[in-house]
């Protein structure tokens, strides 16, 4: 009966080298203040000048979001006083932004949902206050780090939207390589504004603005509260108070931090320190190219060329490096059914790397994807179980000797002959014969019981499904 | 002759140091002999017990060869204090040096660690504002030397410094150097590099030069000028050599006269002696034409507007979080953040600087924003229209600098306004970001020196040299001096 309305303000740490305005480095976890400058301090007297990196970071962004790069872009002063504001005013853009009127689509379960960006805008970063018992300090390091603010439309309808337009936005940003998006390290924040209303109403409700989230599923948990404790009140008739709240990740709530009246006036002006830019076509132009296939565009290349799932493609393109290191063995798998490589790549491979904390690529297999795709070969071929290969993979990336030296060495190739198997098989009927038993009075779990016998005698070397027929034959003969 | 040394100017000096009858440590003895004896009556310096006369050595053999430059207290000088004469920047050290200052140290001037005085922050047209007190004009110890660059004016026009940097926001060098009959020229916003300069409003400040004649303005502007990459306003266009420009023939100069520069509110003594130079401008050969600047009126409301909202901003920086003043908590207490801004800002700015201030950021507040920065940035495109309109015509604007000669110290300090009619035709300079210079033209009955103003269209200081210098070498004003 109500409508959730949710808008997100994303800020993401662009990757430059040096800060917006200076050339300090922005490098993360330094020592506290070791990465200053007059200009980054805000000393009497220091001038700030444009990294243009930044801007072509910035214009990478904008473009990849669809959005209409600005001809006249400037800055403007936002004025307001915390000690971790060295010039008790931030750089930033107010009433032209350096893009506008952008879309992000996102993949729901029934269908794909486009999202306005209502702008793209560049600004810096403040410090960072270290709270004492009895006195505050100051970290300007990150001072002067290049911002860039994502604005959506109030497109957004569920916590559960807002969770896929985030990751989609992370995962087009991490494509772009220009920011790396990392939450807990603050490179990503994202602020929301959450109204609802009856459905079918034009006019928007009263919003709240949340703040404190460090996680995706922070931001989800937040709009989840707020959703309920919103409509709790409207069924209540009780009014909802425009303000700021804060997500306690502790008790799992929003507390209130200010009420909008008692809101800043920040006074924007132009930067009179910083001329106005023009950003021409040739420009955009020179950007554009250097902008790789975006995961959508890439996601619906390999459910065409490769035939993959939407599903497994999704899994496959979230992270670039992924995404270019399981395409190169899909073309490098020599059958025209990608399946099994497929099925290896977000399986167990995809495992490997996330226990190990790594990307596909990162994935240090010995041999390298040659020696991967002749393991998934043996696999495929019967030389040698699936299970079994998943083990021998782990304890190459672990040991650093080749899949196929191991699988050698050690004898791991799979017994399907039932020459071999026959005396087993006849061990293991002997050894149960409360199993053989049941399995005659119907109990079909028996069979699988001494299924598991073989392979423990075989170390796990005999296959099960020659096992399993030798099993029924020998049983109904007798 | 020896005790006479200190009235020469610097390529003076410079001729000197080449014939091998002076060395820049001799120049520098006798100035501080001179400041010594007559600087307790001027006042044209600041924190003089604290420091060394001489910062540091410099490369003799460079242009300036050793001569010394006078530095205004708001142009940043590594390790040396640069407090603005505010007591909000008390015991500020910049490690740094101004864009200028580094150019000055190449080639070869010794920056004096004296400082001059100023108006806090550059707010104010008579060196009152200054948290050290007044600077008294040399040529009345009763009257201001102008301001807010009043120290450098004074310092020059007393032979207590052979030249000096000041800072011209709404008239700043122009009005000081007029009331103490020296040369000020404010140059094209963005002719000079702003690094350094400790900024009052952003868009209109310049750094230029405060000299005894033209040519020495000349040879400090072909040190100072220039592209600098650390400031993203300055201008990436050549640099003429000024000393070039220095001849003595304005034949055919055509002179524009604004009609609005010479009506009411004008001193009939200072009218009178800018009008005989206008007429010594003719004898030399230049042709003068009545124009009229028809926003002129609008100048001085729109420059209250846009300046004090830019500095508004530009002064929130002092907030005694990292560097300069700040207050004790009150006995007992502790201080909370908001207390520490409130009393730190509540001490350590004066009462003009706060005036600005909150001037500034009532401009600039939601709601009064369209009405009045957004209308007054308007108004200064129309200002900057009228003076392209002239210089399609004209190749310089003629004015009086002031419309009074130095008045009494006290006289204006009180009612704002008055003091802020001071500037009424030095204020356009800024808005059109035009280039501006003021050379004495006379004197009146009460020995008062009155100044003569000379625009032209912007990177045309060559000009404003030309025709200055045409006129000083053929005037005796410049070779006056105050009885000390």
């Amino acid at each position: 009966m109500y409508e959730v309305v949710i808008g997100l303000e994303v800020h993401v740490h662009l990757k430059t080298k040096t800060k917006a305005f200076c050339g300090c480095s922005t490098e993360f976890g330094q020592e506290p203040n070791s990465q200053v400058c007059p200009v980054c301090l805000g000393l009497p007297g220091c001038l700030p000048v444009l990294n243009k990196i930044a801007l072509d970071y910035a214009i990478k962004v904008a473009l990849s979001l669809n959005c209409k790069v600005q001809e006249y872009t400037k800055f403007d002063r936002k004025n307001y006083f915390y000690p971790d504001l060295p010039k008790n005013y931030q750089i930033s853009q107010y009433d032209l932004p350096i893009a506008r009127d952008g879309f992000l689509n996102i993949d729901l379960e029934d269908k794909v949902k486009r999202v306005g960006i209502r702008r793209v805008h560049l600004e810096e970063d403040a410090g960072k206050l270290i709270h004492q018992q009895d006195s505050s300090l100051v970290d300007f390091n990150r001072a002067g780090i290049p911002l860039l603010e994502i604005v959506s439309e109030p497109d957004i309808n569920s916590p559960q939207e807002t969770h896929e337009y985030l990751t989609i936005l992370k995962s087009v940003i991490e494509y772009l390589e220009v920011s790396d998006c990392d939450m807990e390290k603050g490179s990503l924040r994202c602020d929301a504004n959450i109204s609802i209303r009856k459905k079918g109403a034009q006019e928007l409700g009263v919003k709240t603005e949340l703040k404190n989230m460090n996680s995706f599923k922070a931001v989800k948990d937040a709009l989840s509260f707020e959703v309920e404790r919103q409509t709790e009140l409207l069924n209540k008739d009780k009014p909802i108070i425009q303000e700021t709240r804060l997500w306690d990740a502790r008790e799992l709530k929003t507390v209130s931090m200010r009420i909008k009246e008692e809101a800043q006036d920040y006074r924007y002006f132009p930067d009179p320190d910083l001329t106005a830019f023009i950003i021409n076509e040739a420009q955009i132009e020179e950007i554009k190219k250097t902008i790789p296939e975006l995961p959508q565009g890439k996601m619906s290349r390999f459910i065409k060329d490769y035939g993959l799932s939407k599903y497994d493609a999704k899994i496959l393109v979230s992270l670039k490096n992924n995404a270019d290191y399981a395409e190169d063995c899909i073309k490098a798998y020599p059958n025209k059914d990608k399946k099994p490589i497929v099925n290896w790549l977000i399986g167990p491979l995809l495992s490997e790397a996330n226990n190990r904390n790594c990307s596909l690529s990162e994935l240090k297999i010995p041999g390298g994807k040659q020696e991967l795709l002749k393991l998934v070969e043996s696999a495929q071929a019967g030389k040698i179980s699936h299970l079994m290969a998943k083990s021998v993979l782990n304890e190459s990336i672990d040991s650093g000797i080749p899949c196929l030296t191991i699988i050698e060495n050690k004898n791991l190739f799979q017994i399907s002959d039932s020459g071999s198997l026959d005396n087993i098989v006849e061990e293991v009927v002997k050894e149960n014969a409360k199993s053989v038993a049941d399995y005659k009075q119907g109990k079909t779990n028996a069979l699988m019981f001494m299924v598991g016998r073989v392979m423990r005698k075989t170390s796990g070397r005999a296959n099960p499904k020659v096992v399993c027929e030798i099993l029924k034959r020998r049983l109904t003969d007798a | 002759m020896e005790n006479e040394l200190y009235k020469l100017t610097a390529h003076e000096l410079l001729e000197k140091i080449d014939k091998k009858e002076i060395t820049s440590q001799e120049i520098i003895g006798f100035l501080k002999k001179r400041i010594k004896g007559v600087d307790s009556k001027v006042k044209a310096y600041v924190r003089l017990k604290d420091a060394n006369l001489q910062s540091a050595t410099c490369n003799l053999q460079s242009t300036l060869k050793g001569i010394p430059i006078s530095i205004k207290d708001n142009i940043c000088t590594d390790g040396l204090h640069t407090e603005c004469c505010s007591k909000i920047l008390q015991g500020f050290k910049p490690p740094y040096d101004a864009t200028v200052i580094t150019k000055l140290k190449q080639a070869g001037a010794t920056v004096l660690a004296y400082k001059t005085n100023m108006d806090e922050f550059a707010f104010g047209s008579s060196t009152e504002n200054s948290y050290f007190g007044p600077t008294r004009n040399p040529y009345d110890l009763e009257r201001v030397p102008g301001g807010s660059s009043g120290g450098s004016a004074a310092a020059v026009a007393a032979d207590e410094a052979v030249w000096a940097l000041g800072t011209d926001t709404g008239g700043s060098i122009r009005q000081p150097a007029c009331f103490c009959a020296t040369v000020g020229l404010k140059p094209t916003y963005g002719r000079v590099s702003r690094y350094g300069l400790i900024a009052f409003a952003s868009s209109l400040d310049q750094i230029g030069p405060i000299t005894k004649d033209v040519e020495d303005a000349a040879l400090l502007m072909n040190i100072i000028a220039g592209f600098d990459p650390k400031d993203s306003t300055s201008v990436n266009s050549a640099v003429p050599d000024y000393l070039q420009a220095l001849e003595k023939d304005i034949k055919g100069i055509k002179i524009a006269i604004p009609k609005e520069y010479f009506v009411s509110g004008i001193d009939q003594e200072v009218k009178a002696a800018v009008l005989a130079a206008i007429d010594k401008l003719k004898d030399l050969g230049a042709q003068t034409s009545e124009v009229s600047l028809a926003h002129t009126e609008y100048a001085v409301p729109v420059y209250y507007i846009i300046a004090t909202a830019e500095a508004s901003s530009n002064l929130a920086r002092f907030d005694a979080v990292q560097y300069g003043f700040r207050a004790e908590s009150k006995k007992g207490k502790t201080q909370n953040l908001i207390e520490m801004y409130k009393q730190t800002r509540g001490e350590g700015f004066g009462q003009e600087a706060k005036r600005r201030i909150i001037l500034g950021t009532f401009a600039l507040s939601h709601g009064y924003y369209d009405a009045y920065y957004l209308r007054a940035l308007k108004v200064k495109t129309l200002i900057k229209q009228d003076f392209d309109k002239i210089f399609r015509e004209f190749d310089c604007i003629v004015t009086p600098t002031s419309p009074t000669a130095a008045f009494k110290i006290g006289e204006k300090i009180k009612d704002p306004l008055k003091m802020y009619l001071s500037d009424i035709y030095t204020i356009s300079a800024n808005l059109a970001g035009i280039p501006a210079i003021s050379i004495p033209c006379g004197f009146t009955k009460k020995v008062l020196p009155v100044g003569l103003q000379i625009l032209a269209k912007p990177f045309n200081e060559e000009l404003l040299f030309r025709v200055a210098y045409a006129y000083e070498q053929n005037t005796p004003w410049h070779l006056e001096k105050p009885k000390l």
